[in-house]
């Protein structure tokens, strides 16, 4: 590190995208980040380039990288690097940035990416924001986003329009607050985005091609790594975690006149939805499900991103429990349920006809992208 | 009088405000329908050292003061009044008599037991003809000089914990004395009795209006026969012992009934906030403010009263010469009443809700009324109350 | 063999988040606790002196005020208790704090055997990131997101590490630092007895002072001048809208996917 100085700002260029992959499959999260660094480096007219740690890479797979928006892809390989090692990575990722020196170091909030970003931004003695939701480098851009996502009074607010740092938004306090962190002495600026806020870019063919590919040597022997990986296993089914759940698909009442079918579209709207199944007092106490998916004053008090209210009709019971969501949906059939009441979207209709709709238009919503 | 919690008092009353709301809580509605004693309950308890709470380290106990036990009592009460009295009753009435009134040798046998919570305590005093009263008692225990053993006959009713615990406190008559006018009075003494011991046994389980999860059994003596150091304290000086013993219990009734209270106060601030009519929550209305209001102001009182009587009772066993038995009464008297009181017209603002069994108000306003009448009917304590004013 | 636990307090999130008018969170109408994740780690190392007899240390990065909750912390089971606090340390970002927890566990030492646990992140920040960063600077091994933590005989530990679909076992020796979830187990509650004691158990203060000599310990690694990040805005999202009612499932799904909400 003789010649690396962290503090010389100017010193540093290009974006830089860590890729990750798992058992030698990329993450779809590398493409979302490749796909918003694209338009980094185009505001500031720097390289994008992706980094693939891994063993045994295949250099035509990781080309796809380029049709998502990178210039060019270091890959590392190494048999020492086949399956994710916090020394083992952390230190050829910091290598790799102390040789180059990117301006921008971006990396999944995954769960390993949240293991990694931490160890690299101590060893390289640089910031690091956490589970970024969205980033800005031009400052008109970023007014832009606090008019649409803050609750500011821009017009008291002074912003330096020439300025060409990173601006990292993320969440804090559970959602409460927003705070967005600039790294301005110190480079490389680093960040973990949350999986799924960045949208991926349609996939670039011509791009893909002209990617540049270079492998670079690593400096890695078995005794770098203190940890030895003894297994690694899939878990086929999760345990109902409504508490940490992103997305809950609640059933009440309204699912009685054909119990299994209502939480059957229930959980396949959760499936689409990438959430669990939750419910109403009153399904509970029928034994249409068990009590662990209860939600209300006698059961669970949750607050996930979205809340989708199925056939229920809004007792306080309820509420008490879930009125704290940040996105609610109701659907019921009666007009004048309390639910509506709480609720961020409603729809009234049956909602044996409305959740067929809502699944198969996500789905083709999604097929779109 | 001065009631600011020290910092143990603080973190201690924390700790089981936490553990009433997470262990204590979600099983009180099941307890009460099932009429379910919460084995598991005692269990937990028992590991976090709230069974001995202000016994000295050196009998196993927690080495804490009265004051944090009766906040313990009042927690668990606030959210479920048959936990409460579970463990007033193992405390107060039994693990209380025996370390101020045991010999070395029974301390040593029962004490870190009680405390660690391995054994669960009972008293029995109440039989079929007789509670308060001692001339009406009717169990004896009479010494076989042969065997140089304690023979007890008869039966107790209505004894908290009687199905689980291990060792009970039995009041019996022991003889016939004269008193200071020569009449013929019953002697009458204290016992240890376990569980184990030959002749006893546990009878007909009793079906409550509320405290439906508390075991209250009849106990039964035939011929049971137990060790000559089984008595406990002076023989023939067992009535005041009992007395003296329900002084404790009282405090910790008068406890369960302000921890009663103090929950139902609680779930009701929190419907009325939550509760809509006429457009807008029930606690915009004045009645429903009003209403809150006087009740905490009541609750406040019996507060007042039950800690009183707790750092009485602390100085009592911080070696001062004080009784306080007329704090006690005075506590209990006030406290039941406010329970019956204030979950009554807790109930009234939650209106049809409240009447339902989705809510714990109901079973609030079945267990207050217990408070009225156990360790002494409120009369009871207006004697005491009375008779030490006019004496 | 001992277990040194990292811990912070935290303002309760779960409850109403009060934010004052410039966006910044009301931390003095809030109440504190210790952070939930924190208190898992804590648990993991008392179990691990259930089983081995080590000593626990936790040690806290704070105001004086955080004195109530490592005796809440001692009232569990802890040995001893640190608080480091100084002036010099305040407006410290995760990698400042990093330095001067290192530096605090440097002081306290760690030796062969001896764990250091932290919990996986704390609400209020939710970065996840100081305990890797202390492993860092202590040049220790590091796992994450631990669910389950086996000793084995000679002395290493067995860690199952969560993944999004599954976990990884991992083999590491000690002395290592490991973050904890709250799938690893459940914390224990204060007893009475311990309540009793722990006012009498040792809580040492490390202030700048007392630090100072460790090279981890500079003007431009600690506090608001060390710290690489800075709050460039804090503001709250919009206020929610009053519901809207809309006509199919067609509708509502163009709404949400305008706002990435699927």
């Amino acid at each position: 590190m003789s010649d690396y100085n962290f503090t010389d700002t100017a010193a540093f260029h290009g974006v830089w995208v860590f890729c990750e992959q798992r058992d030698g499959v990329l993450q779809s999260i590398s493409y979302q980040l490749l796909s918003e660094g694209r338009k980094l480096a185009d505001d500031i007219g720097v390289e994008l380039c992706g980094v693939v740690l891994g063993s045994n890479v295949n250099e035509n797979y990781i080309k796809a990288l380029g049709g998502y928006g990178a210039d060019r892809v270091y890959y590392c390989d190494s048999p020492l690097l086949k399956d994710y090692t916090t020394d083992g990575y952390a230190k050829v990722l910091c290598d790799l940035v102390v040789e180059k020196k990117p301006e921008i170091v971006l990396i999944g909030a995954t769960n390993l990416g949240r293991d990694l970003g931490p160890r690299c931004a101590a060893r390289l003695h640089t910031g690091l924001t956490a589970d970024a939701t969205h980033l800005d480098i031009d400052t008109d851009k970023y007014v832009e986003f606090l008019k649409e996502s803050s609750s500011l009074d821009l017009s008291k607010q002074k912003f330096d329009y020439e300025d060409r740092n990173l601006k990292m938004t993320r969440p804090a306090f559970g959602g409460h607050l927003m705070a967005t962190i600039i790294c301005p002495r110190f480079r490389p600026q680093m960040s973990t985005v949350r999986p799924g806020v960045m949208q991926t870019q349609a996939f670039d063919e011509a791009a893909a091609a002209k990617v540049v590919v270079e492998n670079v040597a690593v400096d890695l022997k078995p005794e770098d790594i203190g940890v030895e990986i003894l297994e690694i296993k899939k878990t086929a089914e999760k345990m109902v975690d409504l508490i940490g759940a992103d997305v809950i698909v609640s059933v009440g009442r309204g699912i009685s006149s054909d119990p299994k079918k209502g939480i059957a579209l229930a959980e396949e709207l959760a499936g689409v939805l990438g959430g669990v199944v939750g419910a109403s007092r009153a399904v509970v106490d029928a034994g249409w499900m068990s009590a662990d998916h209860q939600v209300g004053q006698t059961g669970k008090t949750v607050h996930p991103r979205i809340y989708v209210a199925l056939g229920i009709s809004g007792a306080i019971q309820h509420t008490a429990g879930m009125q704290d969501s940040e996105t609610i949906i109701a659907v019921n059939k009666n007009d004048s349920a309390p639910i509506f009441g709480v609720a961020t979207y409603g729809i009234v209709g049956d909602l044996f006809k409305v959740v067929p709709q809502l699944i198969s238009e996500i789905k083709a919503v999604k097929a779109a992208r | 009088m001065e009631f600011t919690l020290n910092r143990e008092q603080q973190l201690a009353q924390k700790m089981f405000r936490d553990f009433a709301q997470n262990e204590v809580k979600p099983l009180a509605q099941e307890v009460d329908e099932e009429e379910r004693f919460p084995v598991e309950t005692v269990r937990k308890m028992a590991k976090l050292g709230m069974m001995g709470i202000y016994f000295p380290k050196s009998v196993g106990g927690a080495g804490g003061d009265v004051l944090t036990y009766v906040l313990a009592v009042e927690e668990l009460s606030k959210v479920c009044a048959t936990t409460g009295v579970i463990l007033s009753a193992h405390t107060s009435l039994c693990a209380a008599p025996i370390y101020e009134n045991g010999t070395t040798e029974q301390k040593a046998k029962y004490l870190p037991k009680l405390c660690s919570g391995e054994w669960l305590g009972a008293f029995g005093l109440t039989e079929p003809g007789a509670g308060t009263d001692a001339q009406g008692q009717q169990t004896t225990a009479v010494l076989d000089e042969e065997t140089g053993e304690w023979v007890l006959n008869g039966s107790k009713i209505f004894i908290t914990n009687a199905g689980y615990a291990n060792v009970f406190i039995i009041i019996a008559v022991t003889g016939t004395v004269l008193d200071k006018r020569g009449r013929k009075q019953k002697e009458i003494s204290a016992f240890i009795v376990e569980r184990t011991d030959p002749g006893f046994s546990v009878g007909k389980h009793e079906k409550k209006m509320g405290i439906r999860g508390s075991s209250t059994c009849e106990l039964i003596f035939e011929d049971c026969r137990i060790p000559k150091d089984r008595l406990l304290g002076v023989k023939g000086k067992g009535f005041a012992l009992a007395m003296k013993t329900l002084d404790g219990g009282r405090i910790g009734i008068a406890t369960q009934a302000l921890g009663i209270a103090q929950g139902a106060l609680d779930e009701t601030v929190a419907y009325v906030k939550e509760r809509k009519q006429f457009g807008r929550s029930i606690a915009q209305f004045q009645n429903t403010q009003f209403e809150l209001a006087e009740m905490k102001a009541r609750v406040d009182a019996a507060r007042f009263l039950v800690y009183n009587a707790a750092l009485k009772k602390q100085s009592a066993a911080d070696g001062a010469k004080v009784r306080y038995s007329v704090e006690a009464a005075e506590a209990k008297l006030i406290a039941s009443r406010t329970a019956s009181d204030v979950t009554r017209r807790c109930l009234q603002l939650f209106g049809g809700y409240g009447y339902t069994r989705d809510y714990p108000i109901e079973r609030m306003m079945r267990d207050a009324k217990i408070t009225e009448i156990y360790e002494g009917t409120s009369e009871v304590q207006m004697m005491v109350i009375s008779g030490d004013m006019l004496k | 063999m001992k277990a040194i636990v990292c811990v912070k307090q935290v303002p309760d999130t779960s409850g109403k988040v009060a934010v004052k008018p410039d966006g910044t969170l009301d931390r003095a109408s809030m109440a504190t606790i210790t952070n939930p994740d924190d208190l898992t780690a804590v648990e993991a190392a008392l179990q691990l002196k259930d089983k081995t007899g080590c000593e626990v240390v936790v040690v806290s990065m704070g105001p004086f005020t955080a004195e109530g909750m490592l005796r809440e912390l001692l009232a569990m089971g802890a040995d001893r208790a640190v608080l480091v606090s100084g002036r010099e340390f305040g407006g410290s970002d995760t990698f400042a704090t990093s330095q001067i927890l290192a530096a605090a566990v440097n002081k306290i030492g760690v030796d062969e055997g001896d764990v250091v646990f932290c919990g996986r992140q704390a609400i209020d920040g939710d970065t996840a990131q100081v305990g890797p960063q202390i492993a860092e600077k202590l040049h220790l091994p590091q796992v994450t997101y631990a669910a389950g933590i086996e000793q084995q005989e000679d002395g290493s530990l067995v860690v199952k590490r969560l993944l999004e679909d599954g976990y990884m076992l991992l083999k590491v020796k000690t002395p290592c630092l490991i973050t904890c979830v709250k799938e690893l187990t459940t914390p224990r509650y204060m007893s009475v007895g311990g309540i009793f004691e722990c006012y009498s158990k040792p809580l040492e203060v490390f202030d700048y002072e007392a630090l100072k000599d460790d090279p981890l310990i500079e003007v431009d690694t600690i506090g608001l001048k060390g710290s690489p990040t800075n709050v460039f805005k804090s503001f709250t999202p919009p206020q929610k809208g009053a519901g809207t009612m809309l006509e199919d499932a067609g509708q509502l799904v163009g709404i949400l996917n305008d706002k990435h909400l699927i």
